[in-house]
């Protein structure tokens, strides 16, 4: 991720292509939170990446919103267009926010790379009054079936990295989400899941469907 | 009677009669803050960019320097079409209080008598009160509310005073390179700086200038210790390496490395320009500050209500104001709640990046001063 510029002599490197931090080939539509979000609220979203949602909630939504990511060559990407972006990560940052800073906090694809997620989602819901959570669901069922068939650990188009080259180091289920909300106190004001391209799933309506052929799930949580 | 009448040159300046009270308690009997303008305030005058230099920086941003006919210290940053474009807003920049480049400081005459100047008698200042200096300067100027104020270094400490001080006059602020407060390692590198100047025989007790003497070799020194620690280890390395002034290999006989030659020449071309009592001055200044103290300690309370947009931009080898300084200001700013952009710029060249040419640095901050414009419905 470093470069090192203007260096009198540039040696030549292989290219190996970093981790990155999130995942962006299993990034949900950004519509559908935005969707979520009411017109003229203060939003954080954290793993904003070059801070897309940013732009457009305050464009199209009037919204004063924020972000934090962790790849600084995003930030500065961000920052260059003008958008308040700050380097950080959910496992570190969000202790420095006040309590009900925000109306949402928003934490898309990167629940499954951080360190804590229990004690993100904490924080969320104590800087945020709601928090909006999506992640990649690994109770799908192509998933399930690699693991049965072959024994070894499923790498899917959403799932595409090799166990030891993955930042993805909390997987989880909806059902394993559902099952934390409730132990947390929070509740579920809204759920669905979604297939690879943000579309909606016909199976909103059981979450037993939902977690066998459901790519992605996005919560809208709150405290109860 | 002329202010500027001991010195070489007459900067432009505004002379305030009713002087100014420090934080020392001393009172100024009268204030003359040095200034430079580019650009053209614009009717509603909301379009003013204030900018802060830093210790040995001054308030010719980008012209060819009066003493040194050396170009402007940002003349890569300030200017049309520039990341503060000259076209767009109304660039201020002062000398700083206590500094040589006109504004009151230890080269000021002290009461009537132009032949008597302050010398080492100069009260001791804080970066309060080089701030308080330039508030009076934006207020003669007829402009009620800064668009932004940027700075780096000590320039970015006056940054983080103005928006702790007059936070309704500050609409976006960019602190760079900087921190809240003076580490007690930054105070050990002043305190060296200083200890060469006062120990050269030529300092005479802070009274050089009544026999037209400078203590040259202690302010060179100083020069050369402090440029050390502006750059990096991969900057000096990538500059000189090990290579040789006098020949190709080691003879053991007056060999000079070629970083030798180079911190020879930074401290020779220092002393021409700048006062040894401003120095001692300035570098004191800094070492008092600390934001926090003045805000019992939580450096979020200077910020508590801000409305003010920040960027804090750091640079990945500055050592001398680490990256972990900004972020704690930036997580301070965080806990204001207040709007806050904080970008570490990926360079190998040390402290000095934020005055070099860093395209990620600039683009940064054309973007956010883009972005704040567009809030702030400036044309």
């Amino acid at each position: 991720m470093r470069r090192a510029r203007g260096a009198a002599v540039s040696l030549p490197v292989q290219v190996i292509e970093p981790i990155r931090f999130v995942a962006k080939n299993m990034r949900l539509d950004q519509r559908l939170i935005a969707q979520m979000i009411k017109p003229g609220s203060r939003v954080l979203d954290i793993g904003c990446g070059d801070a897309t949602l940013i732009d457009h909630l305050f464009r199209t939504r009037g919204c004063d919103a924020r972000g934090i990511e962790i790849d600084m060559a995003e930030v500065t990407r961000a920052v260059a267009h003008g958008l308040p972006v700050m380097h950080g990560d959910a496992d570190n940052d969000l202790a420095y926010y006040p309590d009900g800073a925000f109306d949402y906090v928003v934490l898309s694809r990167t629940l499954q790379a951080v360190e804590r997620p229990r004690e993100v989602l904490r924080h969320m819901l104590r800087i945020g009054t709601r928090a909006l959570v999506s992640f990649p669901n690994f109770g799908h069922w192509q998933v399930r079936w690699q693991l049965l068939r072959t024994g070894k650990m499923p790498v899917t188009a959403v799932w595409g990295r090799p166990w030891y080259d993955t930042p993805n180091i909390h997987p989880c289920t909806i059902a394993d989400f559902f099952e934390l909300c409730a132990d947390e106190g929070y509740l579920v004001e809204e759920w669905l899941a979604v297939d690879e391209t943000g579309g909606r799933s016909p199976w909103r309506r059981s979450a037993r469907l939902a977690n066998l052929f459901g790519e992605q799930a996005l919560f809208l949580l709150k405290k109860v | 009677m002329d202010g500027t009448e001991s010195l070489p040159i007459a900067h432009q300046h505004v002379r305030f009669t009713d002087g100014m009270m420090l934080e020392c308690g001393t009172k100024l009997p009268e204030l003359v803050v040095a200034y430079r303008s580019y650009g053209t305030l614009n009717e509603a005058r909301s379009n003013a960019v204030l900018i802060c230099h830093a210790l040995t920086g001054d308030q010719y941003v980008i012209e060819r320097h009066p003493l040194t006919g050396r170009s402007g210290w940002w003349d890569n940053v300030v200017g049309p079409k520039l990341p503060i474009d000259t076209d767009r807003f109304f660039v201020i920049c002062a000398n700083v209080l206590g500094g040589c480049m006109g504004s009151t400081g230890p080269l000021s005459p002290k009461g009537c008598d132009p032949s008597e100047l302050w010398g080492m008698d100069f009260p001791p200042i804080t970066i309060r009160d080089m701030v308080l200096a330039q508030k009076r300067l934006v207020d003669h100027l007829g402009i009620t509310k800064l668009f932004a104020v940027v700075g780096g270094s000590m320039g970015g400490m006056q940054v983080l005073e103005w928006a702790a001080t007059y936070p309704d006059m500050v609409y976006a602020a960019l602190p760079i390179a900087t921190a809240a407060l003076h580490s007690a390692q930054n105070i050990a590198f002043n305190e060296v700086g200083r200890q060469a100047i006062t120990s050269d025989p030529d300092y005479r007790g802070g009274r050089y200038w009544r026999q037209g003497a400078v203590p040259e070799r202690g302010l060179a020194i100083a020069r050369m210790m402090a440029h050390i620690t502006y750059l990096s280890e991969a900057a000096l390395t990538r500059k000189f390496g090990r290579r040789l002034r006098t020949g190709t290999a080691v003879s053991f006989v007056a060999d000079t490395f070629e970083v030798e030659s180079y911190l020879q020449h930074q401290g020779s071309t220092f002393v021409r320009r700048f006062d040894a009592n401003s120095y001692l001055t300035i570098t004191r200044a800094m070492d008092y500050f600390d934001l926090a103290a003045e805000y019992e300690d939580d450096l979020a309370l200077a910020f508590a209500g801000t409305r003010t947009r920040f960027c804090v931009v750091s640079f990945s080898s500055d050592w001398l104001f680490p990256t972990a300084q900004s972020r704690d200001i930036a997580r301070a700013l965080n806990r204001a709640g207040a709007n806050v952009s904080f970008v570490e710029i990926t360079s190998d060249k040390g402290h000095d990046a934020f005055l070099l040419d860093e395209p990620d640095f600039h683009r940064a901050l054309s973007g956010f001063l883009a972005g704040c414009a567009e809030h702030a419905g400036l044309p």
